[in-house]
């Protein structure tokens, strides 16, 4: 890659107590990329991201993001420098309008004076942050409280947006419509996107590269297209007979 | 009592509703006395539901499970753990205000009443999945791969005829992952037969001579490891259709 990388991740070893779950984990994201991370379950995937976004703090390693380390600061601060996480399961505040769970998501001082205008810009992209605005977060279907976790992770103007399985439990349709989205988000918008997915090949289809986790460790990393066609990614996922 | 010529464990037509969704759809396969069976499929397939049923801890809306030729759908999880079929779980379940000691006897005590026989039986098992010195520690403050330990300790004082192990390397220290797996094939070479469901496929392809593949809650492959691993159906589950072929 001849770019250099907005986000870059070093050697980074993560554990839960007595359970190490990263060992020496890499990954980089260029300005303007949708990276898929992809893995079979346990690998470490959330782990990974929840570290970036600063979850989870490394036990060794480094974490840059536009050349500067962020390792050592708090989640909030990395918020405000331009990285944003739309968590697993979506976690809206269930009893909070829509209009009020993606406010919440300009609060860091960076996005917090321009509050108004990113939602303005936002209503017209997802239309249904205007049309759906008063209504409770829980009585929405699963694709639309997507679309509101990922609105709510714009409002903090991001350089970068992770998502963690932004596709789960999704109808097809739905999921058509998410993956128009974040497209939508970097073609328009600049923004780069690292997401994790479990369906592979859907994964591939709207990322520029993956990188795949395998036990802990980040073991293969490449364009989609080789990806596509990796026998590697068969092995790691079905194991060895599979080749 | 066993009928000749029958498997140890048949499963027929084991289907199992939540509302609209269909999480076990007419699953059906034999397992024969001394098997390791690996169980896979990617998420939500309906692997842990298929343990729920055949342990008794949901009745399947259809179907039949049957242990040496005997119904066993419509026992409590209880009576099915005394018929002789023992199970771990994939969010560890040890009580946790007891001894490690103490959490193997009340898997030894659904076979003696004598509780002095009970402590020795649970020593013992203690002392074969590794744990003997954490015998006294309370349950509480093992770590996860001592746990998991634990769990199979207790289903094993059951004495059961079939063990079902659900994601025993899952949220395991890598390193601690080998020595389960030898543990899971000390078993099995003592005579145990075992249904395991593994998502790690390492280790499932490296311990089981037959996998069963589920997903959406139907069984799509059934066989020994290497066609499993590479039928089209599989592939196509875990990966997606451009890596089929």
């Amino acid at each position: 890659m001849s770019a250099p990388a907005q986000l870059a991740l070093q050697d980074l070893d993560v554990a839960y107590g007595d359970m190490q779950v990263l060992w020496g984990a890499q990954l980089t994201v260029a300005a303007g990329e949708i990276v898929a991370l992809l893995g079979p379950n346990g690998a470490g995937k959330s782990t990974l991201v929840n570290t970036i976004s600063g979850l989870l703090r490394p036990r060794a390693g480094s974490i840059s993001f536009e050349g500067r380390r962020i390792d050592g600061t708090p989640a909030y601060r990395r918020a405000a420098d331009g990285i944003a996480h739309v968590l697993e399961r979506r976690r809206l505040f269930p009893f909070l309008t829509v209009h009020d769970n993606v406010v919440l998501g300009a609060h860091n001082p960076r996005a917090r004076p321009h509050r108004e205008e990113t939602l303005a810009r936002l209503q017209t992209l997802l239309p249904l942050l205007k049309s759906r605005g008063g209504q409770l977060a829980h009585t929405l279907s699963g694709g639309e409280q997507q679309m509101v976790a990922i609105a709510r992770g714009l409002m903090a103007q991001p350089k970068l947006l992770m998502i963690d399985e932004p596709f789960l439990g999704l109808a097809p349709r739905m999921v058509a419509q998410i993956g128009e989205l974040v497209r939508r988000i970097r073609d328009e918008q600049g923004i780069s996107v690292l997401f994790i997915e479990q369906n592979v090949e859907l994964s591939l289809k709207l990322a520029d590269r993956g990188v795949v986790l395998e036990s802990g460790r980040t073991v293969l990393s490449g364009s989609s297209a080789e990806l596509l066609r990796s026998a590697e990614v068969k092995r790691i996922f079905l194991g060895d007979f599979a080749l | 009592m066993a009928a000749p010529d029958v498997s140890l464990l048949r499963i027929r037509g084991v289907t199992k509703r939540f509302g609209g969704i269909t999480a076990n759809r007419g699953i059906t396969f034999d397992v024969e006395a001394g098997e390791l069976v690996g169980i896979i499929g990617p998420n939500g397939a309906g692997k842990s539901t298929l343990f729920e049923c055949i342990s008794g801890f949901y009745a399947p809306d259809e179907g039949e499970v049957e242990l040496d030729g005997a119904r066993l759908i419509g026992l409590s999880p209880d009576r099915v753990c005394r018929r002789g079929i023992a199970r771990t779980f994939q969010k560890l379940r040890p009580f946790q205000g007891m001894t490690v000691a103490e959490n193997v006897m009340v898997g030894a005590l659904t076979r003696t009443r004598v509780v002095k026989q009970a402590r020795e039986q649970a020593h013992e098992w203690l002392r074969r999945v590794g744990l003997a010195e954490k015998a006294h520690a309370h349950a509480r403050t093992l770590s996860t791969g001592q746990r998991k330990r634990l769990e199979l300790a207790r289903a094993l004082a059951t004495a059961p005829r079939v063990l079902l192990l659900d994601e025993v390397t899952g949220g395991v220290d890598q390193r601690s992952i080998p020595g389960l797996v030898e543990l899971v094939r000390e078993l099995h070479r003592g005579g145990l037969t075992l249904l395991v469901i593994e998502h790690n496929m390492r280790v499932v392809t490296a311990v089981a001579q037959r996998i069963i593949a589920l997903h959406m809650g139907e069984v799509i492959a059934d066989g020994a490891p290497d066609v499993v691993a590479r039928d089209r159906k599989v592939v196509e589950a875990y990966l997606g259709q451009a890596y089929v072929g």
